[in-house]
């Protein structure tokens, strides 16, 4: 067993675990501003708006996500007009590429979340609130956006879940993120079994703290929709 | 030649349901057992099999692969050498692949099935034992068949994730539709058009499974009645 160098990589798996997490937040943060709206495209009541939005979520949830990447990274350069375009710079970097993808794919899986949850909303709320004439907007602010998002806790910890072990694939694109490292050190040093145990158990430690993180937040918020025992 | 490399890409779809489907039948019979170890009330099954879905969920498939790919074999070899034993021990990129995804869709099932076993009403496997029906007929003849509409749903689900995490094999080398795909691209340099007719191939088997499962939950719902709608 050679744990030691494990020990010397060690600031390199610090930096790892933090591209991780850097690329978890900003994929989910940049998803979420733009699933809330998509949900309620997603179950507008014109038919050219809800089919458009389900194409999309049905698309990029029905094709995996590593072929997005792919698609992404080097498909883009067969073009040559976004090659010789202003763009070209960001979109040949391997970090924009990758945050691209990930916010395309993890925004369609949100939005299907969002949206079921909001469906679910007791009708009688709504009507409550029609009856004491809140306009559309506060509907939406102060009954709609939060009873969607308490109801869809518990499914979106698991998306978060899914999107902090989707950011390994960032590895296949050269990014030295946590499995990237891992990856790195075993090439660097012929050793299979260290690293990518490291690797394991970091992943492990970050799910854990997000799963107590939501059920915190979860008894918080959506006590209320707990079944009460007494 | 576009048409040569996408019907290369097409013919190892095979590859990819060859491992998509074992994976399946390999994550079913974990899940099935596990899920009966959650909730046979013995302290020490109970606990091995919660330890495995927490483990298995917290890490990535992509890395789980890896251990099972690299990892595991550098391990056994370690061993193997320090007993004094003379053997090399390597994975095929197939094997390392069905043992991943039925390892981790196993953790999915185990959930999806110890839910639907908790909906089944207690009243009827009290009722069987009364009767004095033997295990294996109440497994059969009461168990299965609520047991297969009632996790369908979740079973459809993980069935979808798992078509699509196949595509992570093309990292360990298996020839796979992914693996074809990159290929293809990496000769032509047209990977757009390349990796669209691997989506294209994704997208086709979800819709199709979607599709069919859809038909299995109506076979299986038969005589449920629609509650007030």
């Amino acid at each position: 067993m050679n744990w030691d160098i494990i020990v010397e990589n060690a600031p390199l798996f610090i930096q790892g675990a933090k591209l991780t997490l850097t690329l978890a937040l900003a994929s989910l943060a940049a998803s979420f501003l733009l699933a809330v709206p998509l949900a309620f495209l997603r179950n507008s009541r014109l038919p050219a708006v809800r089919y458009t939005v389900t194409a999309y979520t049905l698309l990029f949830r029905g094709t995996p996500l590593l072929v997005q990447l792919f698609l992404v990274y080097f498909g883009i350069a067969q073009f040559g007009s976004i090659r010789s375009s202003f763009a070209w710079p960001w979109l040949s970097s391997p970090l924009v590429c990758v945050l691209i993808a990930f916010v395309l794919n993890t925004t369609a899986y949100s939005t299907e979340i969002f949206a079921g949850a909001l469906r679910n909303i007791p009708i009688g709320e709504i009507e409550a609130a029609r009856a004491y004439g809140f306009s559309r907007w506060k509907q939406a602010t102060r009954l709609l956006i939060p009873a969607m998002l308490t109801r869809s806790l518990p499914l979106y910890g698991n998306e978060t879940i899914m999107m902090l072990h989707a950011t390994s694939l960032a590895s296949t694109v050269t990014l030295l993120e946590t499995t990237g490292v891992a990856r790195r050190i075993t090439l660097d040093n012929y050793i299979q079994f260290e690293p990518y145990v490291t690797a394991a158990g970091i992943y492990l430690l970050i799910t854990f703290a997000i799963v107590s993180a939501f059920q915190i937040v979860q008894h918080r918020f959506a006590g209320y929709l707990e079944n009460r025992t007494s | 030649m576009i048409g040569n490399f996408a019907l290369s890409i097409l013919a190892a779809g095979l590859m990819t349901l060859l491992l998509a489907l074992t994976s399946l039948a390999l994550a079913t019979s974990i899940g099935l057992a596990a899920a009966f170890a959650k909730l046979s009330g013995n302290g020490f099954l109970s606990g091995m099999a919660s330890g495995y879905t927490f483990i298995i969920r917290g890490i990535p498939d992509l890395v789980v692969m890896l251990l099972l790919f690299y990892s595991l074999p550098a391990m056994l070899n370690q061993g193997a050498e320090a007993i004094g034993l003379d053997i090399q021990v390597e994975f095929s990129p197939i094997a390392a692949g069905i043992a991943t995804l039925g390892l981790i869709f196993g953790a999915y099932m185990t959930e999806t099935f110890r839910t639907a076993l908790l909906n089944i009403p207690k009243g009827q496997i009290e009722a069987a034992v009364a009767y004095g029906l033997p295990r294996l007929r109440i497994f059969f003849a009461i168990i299965l068949p609520q047991l297969a509409r009632l996790a369908l749903p979740g079973f459809t689900n993980n069935w979808l994730v798992l078509a699509k995490a196949t595509a992570l094999a093309s990292i360990i080398g298996l020839h796979d539709v992914m693996f074809r795909a990159k290929a293809a691209a990496e000769a032509t340099s047209m990977p757009f058009t390349f990796y669209l007719i691997a989506a294209g191939f994704y997208f086709s088997v979800t819709l199709c499974s979607m599709l069919l499962l859809s038909i299995v939950a109506r076979r299986t719902a038969a005589g449920m009645r629609e509650l007030a709608s």
